[in-house]
């Protein structure tokens, strides 16, 4: 059976385009077929992540628009080959396409494919709702910071009102330091605000950077953001995983402290 | 007080959290601070006619959850202090 995963956020720039890249590559590490679909119709992006933006010949919007058929617009990952990824258009906008015409896509794709990771656009107009047309369950990624949060919030509503059954989070960049001297919302903190399940917490590490840099996805390398994205992996294929004990964000010494700062 | 206050400055982690709490109730209503404020005045307004409160420190806020987390009917939550509950009717 297969499953529609949206990766979506509200904001801009908290890590959708990175974490749909690296949890699709890891479910296919995992041997699962998966196909990424870049839904961010004039901002695409997904591609040069996945290291394939000089493979583009056909996109989401030929596709849609009776151009090309789908399998010509699937570009075949270098890495793993039950690996897919669905470019989008960078020269139209997001009025291209309309959620209808994308739920017809995705349905198709559903028949060969065990996955379907749509990478969301940032903003709550048309590209998110056809990017949340065709899903099932949805993965919102926030960052520890107030203004991702709201945003994540407002997503949350939004997919609740859509009769999401499953959103789980995703708290991105989260510097375990600044945590601990209290200058940055903890795991808990965050899941407190926003009441859904947290699937998983990913350390806020220098070597994205670099895999994008290089157009390598990290997920599964010995790296600390790569082993949060694998344990994400997992649970997404129902594993329970427990988390990391950096995850949790509480260093013996706030354990300590805690006992002389009861509130 | 100056150094008390450079001792026990609050932690800009607390201060974030409270602010989104506060933030999120009006965002999850739909329904501005500002709306909130003039809701707030209104109450004040009418409760003040039959006995003394003190509007300053009173607070109102809505809530779709329950104290255990679940869903329910948005309901409107009014903490209002009395100071004086036989305020002589005019």
């Amino acid at each position: 059976m297969s499953e529609v995963i949206v990766v979506t956020s509200g904001k801009g720039g908290v890590g959708k385009t990175t974490t749909s890249a690296n949890v699709g590559t890891g479910l296919a590490a995992m041997g699962k077929r998966v196909v990424l679909i870049d839904t961010d119709i004039g901002l695409r992006n997904l591609d040069v992540v996945m290291g394939l933006e000089n493979r583009i010949v056909y996109n989401l919007v030929d596709v849609v628009e009776g151009k090309c058929r789908i399998k010509q617009a699937l570009i075949k990952d270098k890495r793993h080959p039950n690996l897919y990824l669905m470019p989008s258009a960078q020269t139209k906008d997001k009025t291209a396409v309309n959620p209808e015409q994308m739920v017809l896509m995705v349905n198709q794709l559903r028949e060969q494919f065990d996955y379907i990771i749509l990478d969301c656009p940032a903003g709550i107009e048309q590209g998110f709702k056809n990017a949340i047309a065709g899903a099932d369950r949805a993965l919102v990624v926030t960052t520890p910071e107030v203004s991702a949060i709201r945003d994540a919030d407002r997503i949350i509503g939004i997919l609740e009102a859509n009769n999401f059954s499953k959103i789980d989070l995703i708290i991105n960049r989260l510097k375990y330091e600044m945590v601990k001297r209290g200058d940055m919302m903890s795991a808990a903190d965050v899941v407190d605000i926003l009441a859904i399940g947290l699937i998983g917490i990913v350390p806020d590490d220098e070597n994205v950077v670099i895999a994008t840099n290089q157009g390598e996805p990290l997920v599964g390398n010995g790296t600390l953001a790569g082993k949060a994205y694998q344990n994400i992996c997992y649970r997404v294929t129902g594993k329970e995983i427990p988390f990391m004990e950096f995850e949790k964000g509480v260093s013996f010494w706030t354990r300590v402290s805690g006992i002389f700062h009861k509130n | 007080m100056r150094i008390k206050n450079f001792f026990i400055r609050r932690k800009s982690r607390e201060v974030a959290k409270d602010r989104l709490k506060i933030l999120l109730i009006s965002d999850r209503v739909n329904c501005s601070p500002e709306m909130m404020e003039m809701i707030k005045t209104d109450i004040a307004k009418v409760i003040s006619k039959y006995m003394k409160i003190d509007a300053e420190s009173m607070e109102i806020q809505i809530s779709k959850t329950d104290s255990k987390g679940r869903d329910k009917t948005p309901t409107l939550y009014a903490n209002i202090p009395i100071l004086d509950l036989h305020k002589n009717i005019n």
